[in-house]
C-alpha cells in the first residue's frame, strides 16, 4: 500500500497553510481583497463560495502559479514568493481542468510524473502501480486515457497530484461536472486520503461537498472571507430548524406561503423555480411541522417533500450573503440534504 | 494560537540548490519532456499526417502538376529548384504542431500542473523544442527521400547537402519559437488551429520556395526577395545546387538569430504568465 502522505516537511512545526492579508487584482477586478487562512497540519479546509468568489485565485497563489499583490502566504513554512521552488517540493495540485495527456496511458501519465519528481526507476514504477490500484484504474492502466470516463479522468488526475506523496494537497473543485455516482466515488477516495494525515485544501461550490469532506469551512464571496468555522458552527449561526415543502400546483404557491408565514421567524424563503417554501422555525420544529401540515391541508394545498430538517450550508450561505449559494444546481443539494436528514431521523 | 502570534511566524529560509545541481536536474527534466512530447506525437495520427503525409503530397503536387508550367534556369530543371524550397516550407509549417500542442496543454491545465512542480521552468519549452528538432529531422529526411524518388539530385557534394538539411531544421526550429509564442499567447487550441498561423502562408508562399521571385509583380518582389524565408531558401539552394554562399549565409544567420532573440523571451514571458 501507498506510504503515508505528509511524511515530509518535518522541519516546520507551524500550521501547514498560513495566509495573511493576501490581495490580488486583475486590472480593475479585485479577485482577493485581503484574505486570511490558517490550516493546521492534517486538517481539511473547505473553501466555499460561488463562481468568481476568488477560490481558484487563492489556490493559484498557494501553489505558486500566481504571485500575490500584497500579503503573505506560507505553505509548510515556505514563503510562496520567496521560496516558490521549496513550496513546489511539498505540494500536490489537482486543478479544475483534468490535466491528463489523452494520447498517453494512465500508467505512462503517472510514470512521467514520477520522472519529473526525480524518483528513481523502481520507486516510480512501484508508485504508479500503487496509485492505479488505489484509484481503481488497474484494468484501464495501459489504455490511452482518451477512452476514460469523466470519473476515471478525475481519479487519474488526483492520482497524478499524489505521485510525490505531497504533505499539502490542493484540490480545485474536484467533482465539478461529475455525475452523482462518480462524485460519491471521488468523495470516498478523498476521505481515505485525508485519513492518512494529508493536509487538504479543497475548493467547492457544492455545500454538500464541503459538509461531507471538510473539518473546517471558510466561506468566501467577492474576495473576502465572510465566515469561518466547522459546518456545525456555521449552521448554528443560521439558528434553528427549517421546515420546507414544495407546492404541487404552482398557482397556489402564494396561498401556501401566506398560510404559513407567521410560523417562520423570518420572511419565508420562496424559490419560484422549484415552488419550494422554506420556513425558519427556531427550536419549535415539531410544532411548526404539525401546524404547517394542518394549515395546508385545511386549504387543500398538495405538497411534496414536506419535512423538517436542520439547516444546510445552503441556508448558511443565503443568510450570510443574501444571495443564493450556487448557480450550478439551485435547490438540488438542498433537497438531497433534506432527504438524507429525514432518512436519518 | 492567536492571530498576533501567527503574524510573527517567520518563514523558513530555504537556500536554493547549487547551480550545477539545478543544471543537472534541468537537463533531466528536458529529456523527460522531450520523450513525452515525441510519444504523444507518435500516438497522434493528425500530427503524423501534417508532418509527413501532407508534405509528401506537396512534393508530388508541385513536381507533377504545377512544375511543368514554371520555367526555371537551374541544372536539373524544376525538381532541383523545388526541393530546397519545399524542404524549407515543410520545416516552417511543421511548427504548426508546436503552437497547437502548447495551446492544448495550456488549456487542459497540464502547464499549470508543471508550473506547480519542482522542475526547471525552462524544461517545458526546451523539451518541446528538442522534440520538435527530432520531428523536423524525420520530416526533412522523408521529403528528401521522396524528392530523390521523383528525380531530385544534390549537385554540390555531400558536405553542403548535409549543411542544407541542418539549415532546414534550424529554420524550422526558429519558426517553432514564433509558434510557441503564438500558441501560449492565444491559449486556445481551436483558435490557434483556425487563425493562429495564417502568418505562415505569406511567409512561405510569397517567397522563393516554389517559383523564382522575378516572376512576381514588382511590389511583391520587394517583400518576397527580402523576407527571411526567401533568404534562407536562397542559401539552401546555393548549398544544394552550387552558387555563391557567403552573402546569404550571414544574412540567414542574422535573421534566424534575431527571430530567436525576440521570440524566445516573448514565449518565456507568456509561459510564466500562463497562470
Amino acid at each position: 500500500m501507498l506510504a503515508p502522505l505528509g511524511a515530509r516537511a518535518r522541519d516546520w512545526e507551524g500550521p501547514a497553510i498560513f495566509v495573511e492579508g493576501v490581495h490580488k487584482s486583475f486590472g480593475e477586478v479585485h479577485a482577493l481583497s485581503g484574505i486570511d487562512l490558517v490550516v493546521e497540519r492534517g486538517r481539511v479546509l473547505g473553501l466555499l463560495g460561488p463562481n468568481g468568489a476568488g477560490k481558484t485565485t487563492a489556490v493559484k497563489i498557494l501553489t505558486t502559479l500566481l504571485a500575490p499583490d500584497r500579503g503573505r502566504a506560507l505553505v509548510e513554512g515556505r514563503d510562496v514568493v520567496r521560496s516558490p521552488a521549496a513550496v513546489r517540493e511539498v505540494i500536490g495540485l489537482a486543478g479544475q481542468a483534468t490535466a491528463v495527456q489523452e494520447e498517453l496511458t494512465g500508467r505512462e501519465n503517472l510514470e512521467i510524473m514520477g520522472r519529473l519528481y526525480h524518483l528513481d526507476r523502481d520507486t516510480r514504477v512501484r508508485r504508479a502501480g500503487e496509485l492505479l490500484e488505489r484509484f481503481g484504474l488497474v484494468e484501464a492502466a495501459d489504455r490511452p486515457t482518451k477512452g476514460y470516463s469523466g470519473g476515471m479522468l478525475r481519479r487519474l488526475d488526483l492520482a497524478l497530484s499524489l505521485v510525490s506523496l505531497p504533505s499539502v494537497l490542493f484540490l480545485d473543485e474536484p467533482t465539478t461536472g461529475l455525475d452523482p455516482r462518480s462524485r460519491n466515488g471521488m468523495w470516498q477516495v478523498i476521505r481515505e486520503l485525508v485519513s492518512g494525515g494529508t493536509t487538504l485544501l479543497l475548493t467547492t461550490q457544492y455545500l454538500e461537498e464541503a459538509d461531507e469532506l471538510a473539518s473546517e469551512i471558510v466561506v468566501i464571496d467577492h474576495g473576502l472571507v465572510i465566515a469561518a468555522g466547522t459546518a456545525r458552527e456555521l449552521k448554528s449561526r443560521v439558528g434553528g430548524d427549517v421546515v420546507e415543502f414544495q407546492v404541487v400546483e404552482r398557482a397556489r404557491l402564494q396561498d401556501a406561503t401566506g398560510a404559513v408565514r407567521e410560523l417562520s421567524d423570518a420572511e419565508p424563503l420562496v424559490d419560484r423555480e422549484t415552488a419550494t417554501v422554506t420556513l425558519r422555525v427556531g427550536d419549535r420544529g415539531s410544532h411548526a411541522l404539525v401546524e404547517t401540515v394542518r394549515r395546508l391541508d385545511a386549504l387543500g394545498i398538495h405538497t411534496e417533500g414536506l419535512g423538517m430538517r436542520h439547516p444546510s450550508l445552503d441556508d448558511v450561505f443565503l443568510s450570510l450573503t443574501g444571495h443564493g449559494a450556487e448557480e450550478a444546481q439551485p435547490g438540488a443539494s438542498r433537497r438531497r440534504g433534506a432527504e438524507r436528514l429525514r432518512a436519518q431521523e | 494560537m492567536s492571530t498576533t502570534e501567527l503574524s510573527e511566524l517567520v518563514a523558513l529560509d530555504i537556500p536554493s540548490p547549487p547551480a550545477l545541481e539545478r543544471l543537472r536536474l534541468g537537463i533531466a527534466d528536458t529529456a523527460t519532456l522531450t520523450r513525452r512530447d515525441l510519444l504523444i506525437w507518435l500516438r497522434n495520427p493528425a500530427f503524423i499526417f501534417f508532418t509527413i503525409i501532407q508534405p509528401v503530397m506537396f512534393v508530388l503536387l508541385f513536381r507533377y502538376v504545377f512544375g511543368g508550367a514554371i520555367p526555371v534556369s537551374v541544372p536539373g530543371g524544376y525538381v532541383n529548384f523545388l526541393m530546397p524550397g519545399i524542404v524549407a516550407q515543410t520545416a516552417a509549417f511543421a511548427s504548426f504542431g508546436t503552437a497547437i500542442a502548447l495551446a492544448r496543454q495550456l488549456q487542459k491545465g497540464v502547464i499549470d500542473r508543471f508550473r506547480a512542480m519542482p522542475m526547471a521552468r525552462s524544461a517545458v519549452l526546451l523539451g518541446r523544442l528538442s522534440a520538435d528538432a527530432a520531428r523536423l529531422t524525420v520530416t526533412v529526411a522523408v521529403i528528401v527521400a521522396v524528392g530523390y524518388a521523383v528525380g531530385f539530385r544534390f549537385q554540390n557534394g555531400a558536405g553542403p547537402a548535409v549543411i542544407m538539411l541542418v539549415l532546414a531544421v534550424v529554420l524550422g526550429l526558429t519558426i517553432c519559437t514564433v509558434s510557441a509564442y503564438v500558441g501560449l499567447a492565444i491559449k486556445d487550441e481551436e483558435s490557434v488551429g483556425s487563425f493562429g498561423l495564417v502568418w505562415l502562408f505569406p511567409l512561405t508562399f510569397v517567397s522563393a520556395a516554389f517559383v523564382p521571385v522575378s516572376s512576381m509583380p514588382g511590389w511583391l518582389q520587394a517583400f518576397a526577395k527580402n523576407q527571411p524565408v526567401t533568404i534562407v531558401i536562397d542559401e539552401m539552394r546555393a548549398l544544394a545546387l552550387g552558387g555563391p554562399l557567403a552573402l546569404h549565409a550571414w544574412q540567414s544567420a542574422v535573421w534566424l538569430a534575431g527571430i530567436v532573440a525576440v521570440f524566445v523571451p516573448l514565449a518565456v514571458r507568456e509561459y510564466r504568465r500562463a497562470g
